[in-house]
């Protein structure tokens, strides 16, 4: 029963179960048991606020799944997916189904159907305060197959108990992403995870660029205000028309 | 016996007149049905369908599973039927009629089978024998023939001289010495089929019951035929009104019990407004489906990791229940403007991607977050605030267009810091008075 993951050492990481999908993120991997997200089973995600890193943190196991051929299911978006910064991530446009709803409920059976139809590589749902019963069925329909739950929850939810086998809490740190380990089937993690890779969306050469002179430009600024050398270096302008 | 004499003896007899064309509608959509088991199916009005089995048997793997199909499948669609078989057709027809269960073997002679049945059987309607002769019966009565078997040992001659010829060609044909032609029935090119729902009915479980046979009667007959259809409508018919539900499918199906998933979906949707008194499935656009490729079982698994589904099927649940516009698809389109270059597709398509790696290199970083509508940020001291002062770390990126349509934009992009260490995407418009806007998130 080791093997397979229903019983797990509280000491140590639990290896059976089903082979995780690797995150891409090599830190994150290692405290991960089955060395990635788990497939058939639901992942809680709790960023300290929206656009903290959440998406890009799925972004390598996305662009996996998208590879394969997998149908990836979002449920219920609180914005809309951008076309062009997921082709940028990898993620293959033709394998996305968007489902939007207008209750919470309609979300609720959207991804439950998502999870039990085995149909789809990874279903991200976003739901409004679910309830413990709620996320049980889904834990219970996707234990039906090998797709990965994602659930995108408020930051207030860090102390409500939930049946998803693991809970990550996303803060923003000085040198990147920092994602605490809340609930994991293994022992507990006291020092959060650090992803510097994710410290930054800069992934285009234009915008790294575009950072770097703004940067050297501030300190400059700050050293010689008035010079006109100052003035004439201003920012290159990519124009487009 | 009259209505009277009959309600006399049954006070709660309810008594209702006999729809000729109904019956016909009805037999005509049976007979397509049974065209899933064999090409040559025959009808005898006003009640009898024949089969012509023999060269299915080896598909089918012998005579029982054929049977079986047929009585589930009546059973299902609520038709009670009474079943028989023989080597000829006329006489498997007359041992349905009496209600013998008869499988006639080759071996067992058929004259034996036949010799206990009643002679009335004789002077019933038949495709080629439609005249009736009326004293035939008479006649039996009085030289004391009451089964066929007596009838058989009379000698030829004189039955030959006291009926005519047509009574031993029916002799004849029953027991196989002489051939009886049918002429198959032909499916029709579209499907439709009526019901008449005993009471008026307003829930949608009963509803989809009632249903579920019409759409038997679809699958039986799109399999029939080696085809399947993209879209069906269902018309349910109030007292004055008719309420029409469309379901359309992802790729072209036969599969009944899957549209009964879909249309389970959709009726627990609808609002109907008023009670139901019939309903009528119609489905014209029928496309040719080869048989091969169609997974058995509707894919959706319950083993552990075990068949992978089809995520078609997934979207058409999806779109039943909630609308076919709230499930769909991103696609990029070759635009400038960001809030155009996003598109949502309605239908999901497993198209190849539309130069991604072109796109993604010429550019900027893009947000994964858009927002629907760009939100004014307020400003403090010419900076920009949203939740807190943001840094600007990137841009600015022009983005100048669309001159050509209603929708110009030229706009400063810039990618900014917030207090919280988040990224957000704004612009501020390149005008005099120009405001800053929020148009997406990093996520």
């Amino acid at each position: 029963m080791l093997q397979t993951g229903r019983v797990w050492r509280g000491a140590s990481v639990s290896a059976g179960g089903q082979a995780g999908l690797p995150s891409g993120f090599a830190a994150l991997d290692e405290q991960l048991p089955g060395g990635g997200w788990p497939a058939g089973a639901l992942t809680e995600i709790l960023p300290a606020h929206e656009g903290i890193g959440e998406l890009r943190l799925l972004g390598p196991a996305l662009a996996r799944l998208s590879a394969q051929g997998r149908t990836l299911a979002w449920i219920a978006p609180p914005y809309l997916p951008y076309a062009p910064a997921l082709a940028a991530a990898g993620i293959a446009l033709p394998r996305i189904v968007i489902v939007r709803t207008t209750h919470a409920r309609d979300a609720l059976w959207a991804a439950e159907q998502a999870l039990r139809s085995n149909a789809c590589g990874a279903v991200l749902c976003w739901l409004e305060r679910p309830r413990y019963p709620d996320l049980r069925r889904l834990q219970v329909a996707a234990e039906g197959g090998d797709a990965a739950g994602f659930v995108f929850r408020k930051p207030v939810a860090v102390n409500e108990s939930s049946p998803a086998p693991l809970r990550l809490s996303l803060a923003t740190d000085a040198g990147g992403l920092a994602v605490h380990i809340l609930k994991r089937r293994g022992g507990p993690l006291t020092r959060p995870v650090l992803i510097p890779a994710l410290a930054a969306p800069f992934s285009s050469p234009y915008t790294q660029q575009h950072a770097q002179q703004r940067a050297q430009q501030q300190t400059r600024h700050a050293l010689d205000r008035l010079s006109p050398a100052a003035a004439a270096a201003r920012t290159v302008r990519l124009a487009h028309a | 016996m009259t209505v009277a004499a009959a309600t006399a003896i049954a006070p709660r007899l309810r008594v209702k007149p006999r729809d000729a064309a109904g019956e016909t509608e009805a037999l005509l959509t049976l007979a397509a049905w049974c065209g899933q088991f064999t090409p040559n199916v025959a009808l005898e009005f006003p009640d009898t369908v024949l089969l012509e089995v023999s060269a299915s048997l080896t598909l089918f793997k012998g005579l029982e599973p054929v049977l079986h199909a047929l009585r589930s499948g009546f059973k299902d669609m609520h038709y009670s039927a009474q079943i028989a078989c023989a080597p000829t057709p006329l006489a498997a027809s007359w041992l349905a009629r009496v209600g013998a269960a008869h499988a006639v073997d080759q071996g067992i002679s058929l004259e034996s089978v036949l010799a206990g049945l009643p002679v009335a059987l004789v002077d019933a309607h038949t495709q080629t024998h439609t005249q009736t002769q009326g004293d035939w019966l008479d006649a039996f009565e009085k030289m004391g023939i009451s089964t066929i078997g007596a009838l058989l040992a009379q000698p030829r001659a004189e039955l030959t001289q006291r009926f005519g010829h047509a009574l031993c060609e029916r002799l004849d044909q029953a027991l196989g010495r002489i051939a009886d032609p049918r002429i198959w029935v032909v499916p029709p090119e579209q499907f439709a089929a009526n019901l008449e729902l005993p009471a008026e009915v307003s829930q949608a479980e009963a509803l989809l019951f009632a249903a579920r046979r019409l759409l038997l009667q679809l699958g039986g007959f799109l399999q029939a035929r080696c085809c399947g259809v993209q879209r069906f409508s269902l018309r349910l018919a109030h007292r004055e009104r008719t309420t029409e539900i469309q379901i359309g499918l992802v790729t072209p199906s036969r599969d009944a019990e899957h549209f009964t998933l879909l249309l389970r979906e959709r009726l627990g949707a609808t609002a109907l407004p008023e009670p139901v008194r019939s309903m009528r499935l119609e489905a014209a656009d029928i496309q040719p489906l080869p048989g091969g490729s169609q997974p058995l079982f509707a894919g959706f698994g319950t083993g552990t990791g075990g068949e992978k589904g089809d995520w078609q099927r997934l979207v058409e649940r999806l779109r039943a229940r909630l609308g076919g516009e709230q499930v769909g698809g991103l696609a990029l389109a070759p635009e400038h403007r960001p809030e155009r270059a996003s598109l949502s597709v309605n239908s999901v398509s497993s198209g190849a991607g539309l130069g991604a790696k072109q796109l993604a290199l010429r550019f900027g970083d893009r947000p994964l977050w858009l927002l629907p509508e760009p939100r004014p940020l307020p400003e403090l001291g010419a900076a920009p605030q949203h939740e807190g002062p943001l840094a600007l770390i990137a841009g600015p990126e022009r983005i100048e267009s669309g001159w050509w349509d209603e929708g110009g934009v030229k706009r400063d992009y810039f990618v900014a810091r917030t207090q919280a260490l988040s990224y957000v995407w704004i612009y501020r418009e390149r005008q005099p008075a120009g405001r800053w806007y929020l148009h997406g998130l990093f996520a």
